[in-house]
């Protein structure tokens, strides 16, 4: 039978409140952690965030009648507790794969985290998870080489790979910025790094860096029968000029460029992203800008969904964060989102952090990135957490030796080695971490000079950002 | 007298990847690298090649991978065969992983003389 049209203000709670709804396995789910204002019952706040999320607005339309609105609607069909936090609750809604265009992440984002966090009736409102169908996966492309054809173009097998950031970051001429480079990677790093700040300053302009840095791979390669790489930020105003400069990369025959998918945005990261997948390109991630948008508890977006729109959008490696250094990350949390940038599937795991079973079906993995305020005491606990399939960078670690880069660089590569031939072995990392370095140290004194200099170091601030409960 | 220490020269290294930085294996070491390759569920192989060709991808490959392989020892007894019949040639250990189909272990176990 027809509807008839009432024209007024109507609760959301009869249209997207929906407690009996089944998800079907096409839906896309999220759920969002919501603070509604004084008064707001929890039914109407989060029915609320399911409808301007998807097809509602403030009053009805008489346009509303010539769709079918029960198909395309948001519906919220759960509210739970959020433990330990009685001021908030969790809101899960269902959208049918329709409302999304195919292969866009910016779609989705800016249908599920565009007004609706502005909206009045909620007090906060925080994107915790999403579960994206199957069937929206395989229309995204992804990372451009993934994990294992990366090994095999780097020729890294059984141990995670090696990176350290050029300090300092900002100031520094193109070629003394090379010979930075060329140091660390004679003396054991596998990949350096621009900082994300570098980009083509008066100081430094790009394309000098670029061809110092390339003489500085070319002859590292060379020199140590390894192969090396620098993440060549490409991060640029626009993106003719982002792609000019991924081009000369690729001329200059390097392997990998890096990009900060956040600050320069979706878009152009996906643009990006393709055109490595069609040059044969790897595609470093960073991610300036993610605490703004994921560090408070109550308002934004959980970095776990920016690190599973990173893997639809395409990178081969993301930051992760260290759990053990300077920067923030709660560990069971950080783990949580490590598995979605690298498993074929994860299970709902709550003390993880993850809300929904999430099915990448065939597309390749990103490498974690575990940078910031790292060095040598934390090697075993770090190969613990991450494994082989993650890239450590020690910035200050390898360029604050005393013998310099290529003296630190050593330190930490002995430091690696030796704790993957323990963990082989069936060492216990975390426990006899200490023994394993001392002993690494008797046959390389870089490791014993940087064991010296970094042994008071520790970190001790509680996590801002944890996980509920 | 200064307290500044004078750090020694850090000579450049051939270092040929995993391992490469840590004093050359002996066999027991190389015996438990091997035991962690088998129960990882991976197939062991050994692969050769003259050090000028070092960089290459494919280097030779000895025999088929050891499919089924389970005994440690018989993986050491085919790099003592294979150190004899090229005792010019790196050698080095790769453990294959067919789920990720990739090489979940690779390192080098043995270097010609002068290298």
């Amino acid at each position: 039978m027809a509807k008839t049209f009432d024209a007024g203000v109507q609760d959301y709670k009869l249209t997207y409140w929906t407690p009996d709804y089944v998800p079907l396995d096409t839906d896309l789910l999220a759920c969002f952690k919501v603070v509604t204002q004084e008064g707001v019952p929890r039914e109407e706040a989060a029915a609320a965030v399911a409808a301007e999320s998807s097809t509602g607005t403030w009053t009805t339309v008489w346009t509303d009648l010539l769709t079918d609105m029960e198909f395309y609607k948001g519906k919220c069909y759960r509210i739970e507790d959020v433990p330990g936090d009685p001021s908030a609750f969790y809101a899960f809604i269902a959208y049918p794969l329709d409302l999304f265009e195919e292969g866009s992440v910016v779609n989705v984002l800016t249908s599920l985290v565009g007004n609706v966090f502005g909206f009045k009736a909620v007090r906060s409102l925080r994107l915790e998870d999403l579960r994206f169908p199957i069937a929206f996966i395989k229309t995204c492309g992804g990372p451009p080489s993934g994990i294992q054809v990366e090994r095999d173009k780097l020729n890294k097998y059984g141990r995670p790979m090696l990176g350290c950031t050029i300090k300092p970051k900002l100031g520094l001429s193109a070629k003394n910025y090379g010979r930075a480079v060329y140091e660390c990677l004679r003396g054991g790093l596998d990949l350096t790094k621009d900082d994300e700040n570098i980009n083509s300053q008066p100081f430094q302009r790009w394309r000098d860096r670029f061809e110092f840095v390339a003489e500085a791979v070319d002859k590292a390669q060379a020199q140590t029968g390894e192969v090396k790489g620098h993440y060549l930020n490409v991060t640029a105003g626009s993106v003719e000029e982002m792609m000019k400069r991924a081009e000369f990369a690729k001329e200059l025959g390097q392997p990998i460029i890096m990009h900060d998918f956040l600050t320069a945005g979706f878009t152009a990261n996906t643009t990006l992203a393709n055109w490595c997948r069609d040059n044969g390109m790897l595609l470093h991630i960073h991610r300036a800008m993610h605490a703004v948008i994921d560090r408070n508890p109550h308002h934004g977006i959980h970095f776990r969904v920016l690190a599973k729109c990173l893997r639809l959008s395409g990178g081969d490696h993301l930051h992760t964060g260290t759990v053990v250094g300077k920067l923030e990350g709660d560990r069971a949390s950080t783990l949580g989102f490590v598995d979605q940038l690298r498993e074929a599937f994860v299970p709902e795991d709550r003390s993880r952090g993850v809300f929904f079973d999430q099915d990448w079906g065939s597309m390749p993995g990103v490498m974690a990135v575990a940078s910031g305020g790292i060095h040598v005491w934390h090697m075993p606990a770090l190969v613990n957490i991450f494994g082989d399939d993650s890239v450590l960078q020690f910035g200050g670690g390898t360029q604050g030796h005393p013998g310099g880069n290529a003296a630190g660089a050593a330190a930490n590569r002995v430091a690696l080695e030796a704790c993957v031939k323990a963990r082989n072995e069936g060492r216990d990392l975390e426990r006899e971490g200490a023994d394993i370095l001392r002993d690494a140290a008797r046959h390389s004194k870089e490791l014993a000079v940087a064991l010296d200099t970094w042994k008071e170091i520790v970190f001790e601030f509680d996590t801002v950002d944890k996980l509920d409960g | 007298m200064s307290t500044m220490m004078q750090y020694d020269d850090y000579q450049t290294k051939s270092t040929l990847e995993t391992f490469g930085f840590i004093p050359e294996l002996t066999s027991d070491e190389i015996y438990d690298q091997i035991v962690y390759i088998i129960n990882q569920g991976w197939t062991p192989a050994l692969e050769h090649e003259e050090p000028a060709l070092a960089s290459d991808i494919y280097w030779g490959m000895w025999k088929l991978p050891f499919f089924g392989m389970r005994d440690p020892n018989e993986v050491l007894a085919e790099i003592d065969q294979c150190r004899s019949m090229y005792p010019n040639h790196i050698i080095r250990v790769v453990g294959y992983d067919n789920y990720t189909q990739c090489q979940g272990h690779n390192f080098v176990v043995y270097r010609p003389r002068g290298m």
